[in-house]
């Protein structure tokens, strides 16, 4: 008996930052398509930025939406709102960066023409050509898009759509480098298989909560697990495939193996907007699968969450210790802060959701402007990541080599500094949740971490600099920005952090 | 018949699929066992559908199918420009990226 389909009601106001973004991409798609070659990356730059803006405005109308819209599907609540707004923000600093082109006298850090094999003579002829792939404008829209939508989904199915969304692109993009061309398309290849893989977990783990539930609504599943008699091993095993697939996206140990190759290989502005935006998308879909739709089963999940963030926190912490490349130690780093932030998840509590927002926030921008400094220590053949080339950069360019110092403490937390407001949140949280064990663990790897940090400022201040040592390339506004915004939250969210914990305070309970 | 033994299928083929990943040293074929994984999960979404006598299973399969589409587009693209440089899409031969 065919019953008739009723239209899920759609509330277009909570939803426009999201069709802002996607609009903008869909429309810079169309000007790849009609417009001159020449005028494409101007248009493309103005288009992402001003949509990216035009979305934050919105999200700034809406700060007071705490609903569900389109049939339960879309939760639009303080943590998405406040994961949203950090993100267009971030997302326009990485489209500067992208947009730079003043560095070298070529195109920027994107290839001329993606299709050309790397080696061969059009790619040399056009490797220091102003020409650039300027797809990449639309393709990172796309996938800011994607981000927005993943903490939003209150529907398993639509958070794997979401999902599937922010990466295509991300795998693209990371194929897109113009110097050093081999490691970058190895570095799709490998993000590409390995995210597929994890995706395909997390979609398992989709069907199988699926069989659980009767539904993949995050609230359904949450009125499931009150239930008794219902066929647990369907809810232990489809949490363990999703978490699988979320834990990936995260960068969390054992499921980190590709975060260094593909942080190394990709151009740095992707690798910026990856290791921060991504990162903070994630989080949010971690926070709302854990909280919302398995957060009765909490003493289930989190002996496994705890070994997890142990595991990250000292993997991290160690291997980072070990690396020669500027970009794989941050790499290392990331993973190290993924498995503090994993405190706060642990906490399963209002100050543990708050500490994580704020920490998401201090992690993303501090990220951002680390990467952005990365791209401006150059030598013949494009940047010069390798520890040893930086060594004396001080000397040669006190600005530049004190900001980056000013991150790294930042990064290992030490006061004054945004970091250490960020740490101090997760690791109160944690202890009043009763995960005191883990803050110690965290001391101390923080601890680790702030010896490298200090190895590398060590490096590029106390030792006489090469003689054919790397340059350091005069940024336009574009990267200006970027390095001046990120220092500039980095500083305040140390010495003045009380807005911004109060706004994640604010924001730090989700709907149902 | 019993519609759980379509889910133990489905399971004996995600598995096969995913030993396929970790075993198989060709990109195309690494690739192809993913999708085989993918087809697995829509065996798992209708088999639950038909137990739990709802049609969200089956609407779900399809988005995985799209999911899937496009994902082979993203990934063939991928593997093929790696393909025209070393001539070789084997997943060992890809190791400039190491410490």
């Amino acid at each position: 008996m065919p019953t008739d389909i009723q239209a899920p009601e759609i509330l277009y106001g909570p939803l426009s930052p999201m069709l802002i973004v996607f609009a903008a991409a869909c429309i810079g798609v169309l000007v790849e398509a009609l417009a001159p070659a020449a005028r494409r990356r101007g248009i493309q730059v103005v288009l992402a930025v001003g949509g990216l803006l035009a979305a934050l405005v919105a999200i700034i109308v809406q700060r007071g939406a705490r609903t569900l819209t389109a049939g339960d599907a879309i939760a639009v609540d303080g943590p998405t709102l406040f994961i949203q707004g950090v993100l267009v923000v971030l997302g326009v600093l990485s489209i500067l960066l992208l947009a730079e082109r003043g560095l070298d006298g070529s195109g920027g850090a994107v290839v001329a023409r993606a299709s050309t094999t790397p080696g061969s003579r059009e790619d040399m002829r056009l490797a220091d050509s102003d020409a650039m792939q300027s797809e990449v404008f639309p393709l990172a829209m796309f996938s800011l898009g994607g981000m927005m939508l993943f903490p939003a989904s209150n529907n398993l199915l639509l958070m794997f759509v979401a999902l599937e969304t922010l990466s295509f692109p991300l795998y693209l993009m990371a194929g897109l480098a113009r110097r050093r061309r081999l490691l970058s398309q190895e570095a799709a290849v490998k993000y590409f298989l390995l995210g597929a893989f994890a995706s395909a977990f997390f979609i398992y783990g989709v069907a199988l909560l699926y069989g659980y539930a009767g539904s993949v609504d995050a609230g359904k599943i949450f009125d499931a697990t009150g239930d008794v008699g219902s066929n647990d091993v369907l809810l232990y095993l489809g949490l363990a495939m999703l978490a699988v697939g979320l834990l990936f996206k995260i960068g969390a140990v054992p499921f980190q193996a590709w975060t260094p190759d593909v942080y190394q290989g990709s151009p740095t502005p992707v690798t910026a907007l990856m290791a921060a935006c991504t990162k903070i998308a994630a989080f949010g879909a971690v926070l709302r699968v854990f909280y919302v739709a398995v957060g009765r089963d909490q003493w289930d999940w989190r002996p496994m969450m705890w070994a997890i963030a142990i595991l990250t926190m000292v993997v991290g912490a160690i291997l980072a210790v070990t690396q020669t490349d500027v970009k794989r130690m941050l790499a290392y780093s990331s993973v190290a802060h993924t498995g503090f932030i994993l405190i706060g998840v642990i906490a399963v509590s209002k100050a543990g959701l708050s500490g994580t927002l704020f920490y998401l926030a201090t992690y993303g921008f501090t990220t951002m402007a680390a990467f952005a400094i990365v791209t401006l220590v150059r030598d013949s053949s494009g940047e010069a990541t390798h520890l040893a080339q930086w060594t004396g950069l001080g000397r040669r360019s006190p600005l530049v080599a004190g900001v980056f110092a000013f991150l790294l403490f930042a990064f290992a937390g030490i006061p004054l500094t945004s970091g250490f407001m960020a740490k101090f949140a997760v690791f109160q949280a944690g202890t009043a949740g009763g995960a005191g064990v883990l803050v110690v663990v965290g001391v101390v790897a923080s601890a680790v971490t702030a010896f490298f940090y200090a190895r590398v400022v060590v490096l590029m201040f106390f030792n006489e600099p090469a003689a054919d040592g790397p340059t350091v390339a005069i940024p336009s506004a574009l990267t200006a920005t970027t390095i001046a915004l990120g220092l500039a939250v980095t500083i305040v969210l140390g010495v003045y952090p009380q807005p911004m914990l109060d706004l994640a305070d604010q924001a730090a309970l989700f709907i149902r | 018949m019993n519609p759980s033994y379509y889910l133990f299928l489905a399971a004996l083929l995600f598995t096969i699929g995913a030993l396929g990943v970790l075993l198989r040293r060709n990109a195309i074929l690494v690739f192809m066992s993913i999708e085989l994984m993918l087809n697995s999960v829509n065996l798992t979404l209708v088999t639950f559908s038909r137990i739990r006598g709802t049609l969200d299973g089956q609407i779900m399969a399809f988005f995985v199918m799209v999911v899937a589409a496009a994902e082979v587009v993203i990934g063939l693209a991928i593997i093929m420009s790696i393909f025209r440089t070393r001539r070789s899409a084997s997943v060992d031969d890809a190791n400039l990226l190491k410490y």
